[in-house]
């Protein structure tokens, strides 16, 4: 019986590390091109330590496209400021669909689950025409008045705020608080945790978008991360030392965001499975 | 008494409409203004001629994807798409998940390296995968050191969407890993405990009573699967520089969407057509889904 019992668990733990192999091998293959020489990404080699360790790669991406950094910067203001708006705007819709009495919530509600529904693609041509029209093509406005509000999490905040404890908000109305500065002062600090989840989702959808991107968007001045480098891979397509060295360079950040905030990864994805 | 009652009902309303204004804007310019404006488009050539014209042109949309053979090859690449990569990252994230949850230690570690692809941009990962895919690279080394066949998998009609669904399995089973893993929390012990006092093996206690009960939360996934799959876009795009190449292999539906509105004339509104085609086509494979897991939670 006891050596079964470990055999059993010597099954789980091969399981569990050749699969940890799995995933990691990618990553792993690209840092090593990355530090590897071009003679050396030509020759088709398989070792992944490099024979001739460089940085090379690394100084040479910001010669070779002195755009890098314009992008890098496009992708985190519009990142950063499309969180900060969902995060306000999810939750001012979703406590007004929880908590306030107005004609026509009920159909708004139903609308906003219908949404849910329809595929970006069926949306994706009309607003383009509709930001050509409004001259928003090639600017931050087209890339972030659009993406400010997520019905996804307009949903989730209400169900929160469903279950949120009444007695908090009916002690601040008796001291005289508006229903709005109720749910600015008192309510909103207190949604915390659920605020984390949504803007570690709506951040990393954002950042790793590349639809919007790559049709709002034709000025190289104004590209994103994803476009960048999928232009300088265009340019530089047998480099693979360089595209793989920009590939790190970006990876990092959201890598070191997971490293501290992992918890909230798992928390929010649990939120958004329907629990 | 009813006066007052209506000044706070009439001030509450206007609260909740201040609330909901961002929402209510966005939601009617870029959301419900623009499907109404699709289905407009679908009936309709638009043209670039110095202006934005429109022409009222019937049906003429959606009879032209009868004899269209691209439309036909994109729309038979994505079904073949979903219908390994759906079911083969939901198996995947299962195994995962359960064996995760067996309570061995390193459990956190584990989660937090398989997590990793989720976290990467489709773009990045496109780009690393290409890289192991080339005719020289590593992905064919060590099929060559096992002895099995290597392959030109960006280059070969016959496998370069196979090369994009290995690579997406391996990105997005752990993304909803996670999720199974939230479910397996709220299955009670004490079902695995009577389970081993029948003297059920791990598989048995695995088959009767983890799937079972993880059901609810499969076809969450699967229908999460099923959307997701269906409008497969970057990594096609990335794979073929915009041109569902080789041979039309990597030509999914939303990336003949994309090509249609944006890189040729006068299409865009063959190509709203085209759009609707595809909604109503996830429509379809969501309520069947939800029609095939109902009947077998019958027996």
């Amino acid at each position: 019986m006891k050596k079964k019992i470990g055999f059993g668990k010597a099954l789980l733990y091969t399981i569990l590390v050749l699969y940890a192999i799995i995933t990691l091998i990618p990553f792993l293959w690209a840092l090593s091109s990355s530090f590897k020489t071009l003679e050396e990404i030509v020759s088709g080699s398989i070792n992944f330590i490099p024979k001739n360790f460089t940085l090379d790669n690394y100084k040479q991406i910001f010669v070779e496209q002195a755009l890098f950094p314009r992008w890098l910067l496009n992708s985190v203001f519009i990142a950063v400021t499309v969180t900060a708006l969902n995060l306000i705007f999810n939750s001012m819709a979703g406590y007004a669909l929880a908590r306030l009495r107005f004609p026509g919530k009920n159909t708004l509600f139903m609308i906003i689950l219908a949404v849910l529904m329809i595929p970006a693609q069926v949306t994706m041509i009309p607003n383009y025409l509709i930001l050509k029209q409004l001259g928003w093509l090639n600017t931050y406005q087209g890339m972030i008045v659009p993406a400010m509000i997520n019905a996804t999490f307009i949903f989730m905040m209400r169900q929160f705020f469903i279950n949120f404890p009444k007695e908090l908000e009916e002690a601040a109305a008796l001291d005289g608080l508006s229903r709005i500065g109720t749910f600015f002062r008192i309510v909103l600090p207190l949604a915390r945790p659920a605020l984390a989840a949504q803007a570690i989702f709506v951040f990393m959808g954002s950042w790793n978008d590349f639809m919007r991107p790559l049709i709002i968007l034709s000025d190289p001045q104004l590209f994103t991360l994803p476009l960048g480098l999928n232009s300088f891979k265009g340019q530089y397509i047998s480099y693979w030392n360089y595209i793989m060295a920009a590939s790190m360079v970006f990876t990092l950040p959201v890598l070191v965001i997971y490293a501290f905030f992992n918890r909230y990864f798992i928390k929010g994805i649990s939120f958004t499975g329907g629990k | 008494m009813r006066k007052v009652f209506s000044k706070k009902a009439l001030r509450e309303a206007g609260s909740g409409y201040l609330l909901m204004s961002p929402a209510l804007f966005v939601l009617l310019l870029f959301i419900i203004g623009p499907i109404l404006f699709a289905i407009y488009l679908a009936f309709h050539k638009v043209q670039f001629l110095g202006t934005t014209s429109f022409e009222f042109v019937g049906l003429d949309n959606f009879k032209r994807m009868l004899d269209d053979t691209r439309a036909k090859i994109a729309l038979w690449n994505t079904v073949k798409y979903v219908a390994i990569v759906v079911p083969a990252q939901t198996i995947l994230a299962l195994v995962l998940a359960a064996t995760l949850n067996a309570g061995l230690k390193g459990q956190k570690f584990f989660r937090i390296v398989y997590f990793l692809p989720t976290l990467t941009s489709s773009a990045v990962l496109t780009l690393i995968f290409m890289w192991m895919y080339n005719q020289n690279g590593l992905i064919n080394h060590v099929l060559k050191f096992f002895g099995l066949p290597t392959y030109n998998w960006l280059g070969d009609p016959s496998v370069a969407l196979n090369a994009i669904m290995i690579m997406n399995i391996w990105s997005t089973a752990p993304y909803f890993m996670v999720i199974y893993l939230a479910a397996l929390q709220d299955i009670p012990d004490s079902l695995y405990e009577a389970a081993e006092l029948d003297g059920a093996n791990a598989w048995q206690k695995f088959w009767y009573i983890t799937v079972p009960n993880l059901k609810p939360v499969t076809s969450f996934v699967v229908i999460m699967g099923l959307i997701g799959t269906f409008q497969l876009f970057d990594q096609s795009y990335i794979f073929s520089q915009g041109s569902g190449g080789p041979n039309n292999s990597t030509l999914t539906v939303v990336l003949l969407i994309y090509q249609y509105a944006f890189k040729s004339l006068g299409t865009m509104g063959y190509a709203a057509a085209l759009a609707f085609a595809l909604a109503i086509i996830i429509l379809i494979a969501t309520i069947l889904q939800r029609k095939f897991s109902k009947e077998e939670s019958l027996y």
